[in-house]
């Protein structure tokens, strides 16, 4: 414990805005990966283990797409439209057989799949470390924010996210495909009878929380390393965003996010070896005082 | 308070006249199971195949501990690895700082995870399905990262090094291969008889009701809450039991043993052995044991082959061997009288 750093920084704004900068990325980046996975729950009702795969092939397909064209636009493009087409295949080939089964048999499912597209990765693009790069165009001089260091590229990241979130959140409550989400997530029987085709629904749904998931990784190609089974931990912790945030519901998942990120990045001053464990602390304490979350509906 | 419900669940669920005759045979099975198993050293030599037995006691009381959680009660927990972890841990604690007997060890152990089980419990078990699945993986990580970040006291990320003292107790010597593999499989039987007791008795068809219908076993009178957390924390026992015994086995204990991949592979096993058996999570436990042997010994890319046949299971057979094997039988009888 070294509560003396962690005032320290509080006392300080440099320290303040660099460290809420890389806070807000973590929490960023979560939340990209979080959102796909409480929407697929909200619409599918399926928890996919599976989700951290999207956020690896989006970082691998990135870094692959960057290396033959050379542009991040196109790279940014890759990881994130080859992770929705993945997601759809994925989805109607398999998830949708498990529909109606034990939520055990899903997990197993999902679970298959987390070792086959981890050794996939290591048979397409080799077991060790690999690494991005920052491409050409961020590489400029930090800007100095009251002190603090931001990097250029954390603001474009910052706002991809931002946006992402804006477009879900009013596509799915003003459009008429969000609206026709919203009634399949409520009642696919229903929305089945009335002419739609549901199946179409869930492989949409699917692709587009691995797209997302995808964009994540590709956003964090050029500041992580890549390694097979990187999708894990963020993984674990995309899941506790949406257990915090309520499953199902998109602001949870955003709230829930920035504050595991700022938990991370402020926690690992003051509690260097248990940052971790105060992100499972946190998730216990609201599970305890609010079982379905901050920002989820009471079970009918 | 289980002779309450006991008393209570045995006017409400017929439990078969033969249950005595059904407890001989229990017992019957088992000092057979036992006397095969404890014979295996006279007749073979080889040491993978009883390190290999030894691995299958540690994780199966570990799974069927687990079965009695997620098939028997209908709690899927994801963080039951933790009293694997906690079992391994707290006896080589004891045994390297206190250097007390084994058996001492051993039951100061299981009363250490009888009180954090009914706490951790007590908190978990009002949740609900998914909720409770992801509370018990949030307590197993909080226990992960406490042994990761206290390394004073546990080794941190190194693990418990140094090796367990293993003292000769009355004669035996778990220090010799051949005494703790047979230390082991008794351990193992004694579990599985005593899991098998709890499931066949009144208590054991008290949690069958809960798992089906909870709100029915609650108006009958059944303290639903109080069912659960005693289930739990019998369960927890028994998994602290196979951690003991891989603590003995690899005279360690590691930050692995509490990850929640533990909870994963147990999990997994009872679903490819199948939970509506109660040996399915021991059928499963050899299958994965065998499946992991031998699949690494022939491929570096042991993920794929593992990640296939998991998926035979859950979209071919749609469930455990154990449980396919038994629908076969049973599928088999019938067609078998209509003719």
């Amino acid at each position: 414990m070294d509560l003396d750093a962690l005032a320290g920084c509080l006392s300080s704004s440099a320290c303040l805005v660099t460290q809420t900068t890389s806070g807000l990325i973590i929490g960023m980046l979560l939340f990209l990966v979080a959102v796909g996975l409480t929407l697929i729950f909200g619409v599918l009702k399926v928890v996919n283990f599976s989700h951290g795969a999207f956020y690896m092939f989006g970082a691998y397909f990135a870094m692959t797409a960057y290396q033959l064209t050379g542009s991040f636009a196109l790279a940014m493009f890759a990881g994130a439209a080859g992770t929705a087409v993945l997601g759809l295949i994925f989805e109607r080939v398999f998830m949708s057989r498990v529909y109606g089964a034990d939520v055990l048999m899903q997990l197993l499912v999902c679970y298959a799949f987390v070792l086959i597209f981890d050794d996939v990765v290591r048979i397409i693009w080799g077991p060790e470390f690999k690494s991005m790069g920052m491409p050409a165009a961020f590489q400029v001089m930090p800007l100095f924010i009251a002190g603090g260091v931001v990097p250029p590229y954390y603001l474009l990241l910052i706002g991809v996210a931002l946006v992402a979130a804006i477009v879900l959140g009013i596509g799915l409550s003003r459009s008429r495909i969000g609206k026709v989400i919203r009634a399949a997530a409520h009642n696919p029987g229903m929305v089945s009878a009335l002419g739609i085709n549901t199946g179409l629904i869930y492989g949409g749904v699917f692709a587009l929380g691995g797209m997302l998931a995808g964009l994540a990784g590709a956003l964090a190609a050029p500041v992580r390393s890549l390694t097979p089974g990187m999708g894990f931990s963020v993984l674990i912790e995309s899941f506790i965003v949406t257990v915090i945030g309520g499953m199902g519901s998109i602001l949870g998942a955003l709230i829930g996010a920035l504050l595991l990120g700022l938990i991370r990045s402020f926690g690992s001053l003051g509690f260097p070896l248990f940052t971790e464990g105060l992100m499972y602390l946190f998730m216990v304490i609201v599970l305890v005082s609010k079982p379905t979350g901050l920002f989820g509906k009471e079970a009918a | 308070m289980t002779e309450l419900e006991a008393g209570r669940a045995e006017t409400l669920v017929p439990v078969r006249s033969g249950a005595a005759l059904q407890r001989y045979r229990d017992v019957l099975i088992a000092l057979v199971a036992f006397a095969v198993l404890a014979s295996l050293p006279l007749f073979t030599g080889s040491k993978a195949l009883l390190d290999f037995l030894i691995r299958c006691s540690a994780y199966g009381l570990f799974a069927t501990s687990l079965n009695l959680l997620v098939g028997y009660t209908g709690l899927t927990s994801f963080g039951h690895g933790m009293f694997f972890g906690l079992g391994a841990y707290s006896f080589g604690l004891i045994m390297q700082k206190l250097g007390v007997p084994i058996p001492v060890a051993f039951v100061a152990t299981l009363a250490i995870t009888a009180v954090i089980a009914a706490i951790i419990g007590a908190i978990c078990v009002r949740l609900k399905e998914i909720y409770f699945a992801f509370v018990t993986l949030a307590f197993q990580m909080l226990i992960h990262s406490t042994i990761l970040s206290w390394a004073s006291f546990t080794g941190g990320d190194q693990g418990l090094r140094g090796g367990i003292p293993r003292p000769v107790f009355l004669g035996i010597n778990l220090a010799n291969h051949v005494h703790l593999y047979i230390a082991s499989c008794a351990l193992l039987i004694l579990g599985l008889l005593a899991m098998r007791q709890i499931a066949q008795s009144p208590f054991g068809y008290t949690l069958r009701m809960i798992r089906d219908n909870a709100a029915r076993a609650s108006f009958l009178g059944i303290d639903v809450w109080r069912a659960k957390l005693t289930v739990f924390v019998l369960a927890a026992l028994f998994a602290s039991m196979g951690g003991m015994v891989m603590a003995l086995f690899v005279s360690g204990a590691y930050p692995e043993f509490a990850y929640w991949t533990i909870s994963g592979e147990g999990i997994f096993i009872n679903m490819l052995g199948g939970v509506s058996t109660f040996l399915g999570p021991m059928v499963g436990t050899v299958l994965l044991l065998l499946l992991n042997d031998t699949v690494t010994r022939f491929t570096e890319y042991h993920g794929i082959v593992l990640g296939v046949v998991i998926l035979f299971f859950a979209l071919g057979l749609r469930k455990g061997l154990l449980d396919f094997v038994a629908d076969w039988f049973a599928h088999r009888r019938e067609t078998g009288e209509g003719r």
